[in-house]
């Protein structure tokens, strides 16, 4: 192989990146979106959003992407491709995303929208200081899954002619013949970006965790300057949490089942 | 007129907004409240309550005196719970209305209402000082340095005045109790409502939550409504106690009275069963 034809592998990579980047916006914005309107109080608003969500779960990426690229066009309406792949990924995987948007929200203890009520906070205010503080931690590792899926289902552009990873494989591989070559370099390229996606969500969740005092994060350990005995028991006790993530995880996971006794997630940390 | 919606916060957008809609002036401590005379601050009128089949509450009738320490007792399913819940509007009642000071229960009114629950509640993600001062500063608007000195104030009251940063995950059942009772004084309420504040700590941290309360009780006006089991809780704390069975009120009186010359033989019955 050529260095132009590495060139053109790494360009491709390239636009896989991007495509993997503005979809995993566009799911974001859309996986919030429609994840709390189908927690609102108004029985349309569920509706619409569950018509979405039922919609484009059902529906495959790959005939979306024909269709905005090439039908939408007959309606008067032309997409550049790129923005027709971000389009038709970022509105399937943001439908995806927005169950887990409402998995991990009403895994919130009610309880703790009991207390928010209490203390008069509003809707709004409920749902921004007490509920998604909460579920923001439990959202990370399965958007994590739903990130590396997305990355995958980018190659599903090359169809629109996007001259992605995927693509330019098609390419390589058209002008040396050595599939086997090709293929294995770009399945690495693949696994790499994926790997780095996924230890950076791990590293997120930990920060996310930490911020809500589930797990403390490693850096928040005490000074090591401390006397071991003059560690006071309270101190002592943050750092066997923080020792042990899976501990931590365990007592994360084990709330939501004493939710029903009024239990708080705080009441199972202790645990 | 009482509420209809879920929840009448919603119909108040404005209150987000700070001083549009100040809270009424109240000092934080005691000042004997002589505008109530004749109003009781509390009333339910005629209020029922249905799960499903179930009646919860029956045409309930029930003053509250403005001051007073008033303790809930009987059956479970006798729907002590239920009047605390529609109180802090968590639910509605099917028929009836409720009054606060003489106005309809809204959400104007339920800001001087606070609520103690016996899971505690706090807010895991918030640190000890940010559970008290978050209400205060988003829901009245009080002024960021004001909330946390008022918050150090009323978490030093409830002996905590060294865990303003610790997490509620790193206190005991007793701790974080009394971190909730601090939240809900936070907001200057003129009614505390009290659910089974000390059912879910272990039998040594009870005392301490109940010291708290006890000086609650003697030392400001503030109304206390408490539902509990323990006879020794209401005793303590109480100068009314009513006895609920069926959704109704089976009868009242001051503690001494009640539990030892009970005039009714339901009454009598659970007190024995609970003893």
């Amino acid at each position: 192989m050529t260095t132009g034809l590495y060139e053109l592998l790494l360009r491709g990579l390239w636009l896989t990146v991007q495509l993997t980047v503005f979809s995993a916006v566009l799911a974001a914005a859309v996986a919030f979106l429609a994840g709390l309107a189908r927690l609102s109080r108004r029985w349309i608003v569920r509706f619409v959003a569950g018509v979405y969500v039922e919609f484009f779960r059902g529906t495959s990426a790959l005939v979306l992407m024909f269709w905005l690229f090439f039908a939408l066009p007959l309606l008067g309406w032309q997409l550049a491709a790129l923005w027709a792949g971000t389009l038709a990924l970022g509105l399937s995987y943001g439908a995806y995303g927005s169950e887990i948007v409402r998995g991990a929200l009403r895994a919130v203890p009610p309880a703790q929208r009991e207390a928010a009520i209490a203390l008069s906070f509003t809707p709004a205010q409920r749902m921004l200081r007490v509920l998604l503080p909460q579920a923001l931690p439990e959202m990370v590792p399965p958007f994590a899954n739903l990130l590396v899926e997305l990355l995958k289902g980018t190659a599903l552009a090359s169809v629109l002619g996007i001259g992605e990873l995927a693509f330019s494989a098609q390419l390589v591989r058209l002008a040396t013949g050595d599939s086997a070559q090709v293929y294995a370099i770009i399945l690495v390229m693949y696994f790499v970006v994926a790997f780095v996606i996924t230890r950076a969500m791990r590293l997120l969740e930990r920060r996310a965790k930490a911020s809500v005092g589930r797990a403390p994060g490693r850096s928040r350990g005490r000074p090591t300057r401390v006397p071991p005995g003059a560690i006071d028991p309270a101190v002592g006790a943050t750092a066997t949490v923080g020792g042990g993530t899976a501990g931590g995880g365990t007592a994360g996971g084990a709330s939501p089942g004493t939710a029903a006794a009024g239990g708080t997630a705080t009441g199972g940390d202790v645990a | 007129m009482v509420p209809e919606t879920p929840d009448p916060a919603a119909e108040r957008p404005d209150d987000a907004s700070p001083k549009a809609d100040p809270a009424p002036e109240r000092p934080d401590s005691p000042e004997p409240s002589g505008d109530s005379v004749g109003t009781p601050l509390v009333r339910f009128e005629k209020v029922c309550k249905r799960f499903g089949d179930t009646v919860v509450l029956d045409r309930l009738d029930l003053d509250v005196e403005a001051g007073r320490h008033v303790t809930l007792i009987g059956p479970s399913g006798s729907g002590k719970t239920t009047i605390l819940r529609l109180l802090m509007t968590l639910t509605q009642p099917d028929e009836g209305r409720i009054l606060i000071d003489g106005a309809p229960l809204d959400a104007r009114a339920r800001k001087t209402i606070g609520m103690v629950f016996q899971q505690f509640n706090l807010f895991p993600h918030m640190r000890v000082l940010r559970n008290v001062t978050e209400a205060p500063v988003h829901v009245l608007g009080m002024d960021k340095d004001e909330a946390a000195e008022r918050a150090k104030g009323l978490l030093e009251m409830v002996g905590l005045g060294d865990k303003l940063d610790a997490r509620p995950s790193q206190l005991s059942g007793g701790q974080q109790q009394r971190v909730a009772i601090a939240r809900a004084l936070a907001m200057r309420p003129r009614v505390l409502l009290l659910d089974e504040v000390t059912s879910a700590l272990d039998p040594e941290l009870v005392a301490g939550v109940l010291d708290v309360l006890r000086d609650i009780a003697r030392g400001t006006d503030i109304t206390m409504v408490c539902v509990t089991h323990e006879m020794n809780f209401a005793r303590d704390i109480s100068d009314l106690v009513v006895m609920f069975d069926g959704g109704r009120v089976v009868e009242s009186g001051p503690p001494e009275a009640l539990f030892h010359s009970p005039r009714h033989e339901r009454t009598r019955e659970f007190l024995s069963a609970v003893r």
